[in-house]
């Protein structure tokens, strides 16, 4: 079988889509570099949507948790602690069993007029359940770093804005918003990558991976344990996540090159460092 | 544990959840809070000694050690530290059992490696198959423990690196002009002074390695994780105590305890780095320096 023909099997095995059984001997190179990547689509997925959705999640936490009313900023700042104290780890299992809990055949919401009802079995599935921890728990870390740049606007631009005659939304829109989001530019793509990084624990923790569609660490783990030899499958994992990481790094750069078009000195590219931790 | 715990089945109320929370399972799994104290107390300063080697090893006049120690620093970066966390266990499980192969079988003559098999003597296994179970508990345990360490370790080099590059370089600069060695000048200045400037990350680095001890579950070892599943699920309990699935309370319990945890931390840790800034030439220094001068 070459590996064309490998490639053609496997290459989308994680959604679901191409040869069912999954190789159980005479393990090659090619099958599990094909199948890995083939993992990785649920690494994207993952980061993509909880990345998306949890920016604005964000920004709202921000900005709670910046105003000066306390029954905005109270659940705001208890939500950022819930989630930067508590393990992702644990947030995955805890997520996990609190939907199995949920009524197997839905939720009835009477509307008076009409009777809805609520399906709650696709929450167990990774796809929805997972990514929702993922979104909330991006939301809070990103919110954290929001709100620091937040308290980092420099006055005077908020004192020139106010001169200008600038108020409510139009300020916010543009002013608050762009500085809050130029300071925090640097620390949200460090929080882009680790996010993206904590994908993996999504099928080792709580949700089960349905018919063998794990992501890129599943099958890696799947080679490793076939095969007994750590030296092969998790090397290849790494590489695909330094790919990707290389690439969140190249588009948030250019995010960042146009949030700081208008500063002095800013022509030439920011150095950017991968980071190390969150 | 209670007297009348002898027939669970007849209890009910609060004895019930008395006996239930103190059979000898639920003794085991409170003996596990100790296992996961046991890992940061035990990593932490591994880890740091890791670091300190690293950051050292990396400031290195002497190319080869500097490589050395530039490449663990950025083993770290764009990998998942849990691919490294189960990709270490394993490989240093081979590799100690491939060392003490060839100390001890040097006439072996079979490939170590036969297809998909990893084969050493008998004599070379770790731990030994007529071992009792808590020997390979322990060992388990020590991997953990040292994979936590390497991973960790490369965080913290980076973070003392930095730090030994933050201490200002007219203090380096002062102690040779008093005659200072090198290696003094490393000892006396440089590293009592960079602490205040590693703080931070250090304590960015603890809260990190606090919230990855659940990775312990992944790693094998029987951690609160696996308690916490063990005994919330309905198998476990069913003949003495039964009941039905309860592991999102057990799961409600560890988010409770990882909250305190950090909280703590953050406490602690805030209060070191009030101590550490005393006298320092740093804002924060300034700033406790104007307060007493107030």
């Amino acid at each position: 079988m070459s590996c064309w023909d490998t490639l053609m099997d496997y290459g989308l095995r994680s959604i679901g889509i191409g040869e069912r059984l999954l190789p159980r001997s005479d393990f090659t190179l090619c099958q599990q570099v094909v199948l890995i990547g083939s993992g990785t689509i649920w690494n994207i997925y993952f980061a993509i949507v909880a990345l998306l959705l949890g920016f604005f999640l964000a920004t709202a936490l921000a900005l709670g948790k910046a105003s000066p009313n306390a029954f905005l900023r109270k659940p705001s700042e208890w939500f950022i602690y819930l989630f930067r104290g508590s393990p992702l780890f644990i947030q995955f299992f805890f997520a996990y069993e609190l939907f199995v809990q949920l009524p197997r055949n839905g939720i009835d919401i009477n509307l008076g007029f009409v009777e809805l009802t609520a399906q709650t079995r696709w929450l167990t599935k990774a796809w929805a359940g997972a990514t929702i921890v993922l979104f909330l728990n991006t939301s809070a870390y990103a919110a954290e770093i929001f709100y620091g740049a937040l308290r980092a606007i420099p006055k005077g631009d908020l004192e020139a804005a106010d001169a200008y005659g600038f108020t409510g939304w139009a300020k916010f829109r543009r002013i608050t918003w762009p500085t809050m989001l130029r300071l925090a530019w640097p620390a949200y793509t460090n929080e882009a990558i680790f996010l993206t990084h904590a994908t993996t624990l999504v099928f080792f923790s709580g949700f089960p991976a349905w018919q063998q569609r794990g992501d890129a660490l599943y099958y890696a783990n799947y080679f490793a344990d076939k095969t007994f030899n750590p030296f092969v499958p998790y090397p290849i994992v790494a590489v695909y996540f330094i790919l990707i990481s290389l690439f969140i790094i190249w588009g948030f750069g250019r995010v960042n090159q146009h949030l700081n078009r208008h500063m002095p000195g800013q022509k030439r590219r920011t150095k950017m460092r991968v980071p190390l931790m969150r | 544990m209670f007297s009348f715990c002898s027939d669970p089945s007849v209890l009910d109320g609060w004895r019930w959840f008395a006996c239930y929370l103190t059979n000898g399972k639920h003794l085991t799994a409170y003996l596990s809070f100790g296992t996961v104290m046991a890992l940061l107390a035990i990593t932490a300063p591994t880890a740091l000694l890791f670091g300190f080697g690293g950051a050292v090893a990396a400031r290195s006049s002497f190319g080869p050690l500097r490589w050395f120690g530039k490449g663990y620093t950025s083993i770290v970066r764009g990998v998942p530290d849990i691919v490294f966390f189960l990709f270490f266990v394993i490989a240093l499980d081979q590799g100690f059992e491939w060392l003490r192969h060839q100390a001890l079988c040097p006439d072996w003559t079979d490939p170590i490696r036969q297809g998909n098999d990893f084969i050493v003597c008998p004599e070379a296994k770790l731990p030994q198959s007529s071992a009792p179970q808590w020997v390979h508990e322990l060992y388990g345990f020590f991997l953990a423990v040292l994979t936590f360490a390497i991973v960790f370790g490369a965080f913290a080099s980076n973070v003392l690196f930095g730090a030994m590059a933050a201490v200002p370089q007219a203090q380096l600069e002062t102690a040779a002009a008093y005659g200072m060695t090198p290696r003094q000048t490393f000892r006396r200045i440089l590293v009592p002074q960079m602490w205040v400037y590693a703080l931070p990350g250090l304590s960015n680095l603890w809260m990190i390695l606090v919230k990855a001890t659940p990775l312990l579950f992944l790693l094998g070892v029987e951690d609160i994780v696996y308690w916490a599943r063990e005994l919330g699920g309905t198998k476990g309990s069913v003949f003495a105590y039964p009941h039905p699935d309860w592991r999102i309370w057990y799961f409600t319990a560890l988010l409770v305890f990882y909250l305190g945890l950090t909280s703590v931390s953050e406490r602690v840790l805030a209060r070191l780095q009030r101590r550490l800034s005393h006298g320092q030439a740093t804002a924060a220094g300034e700033s406790q320096r104007r307060e007493v001068v107030a």
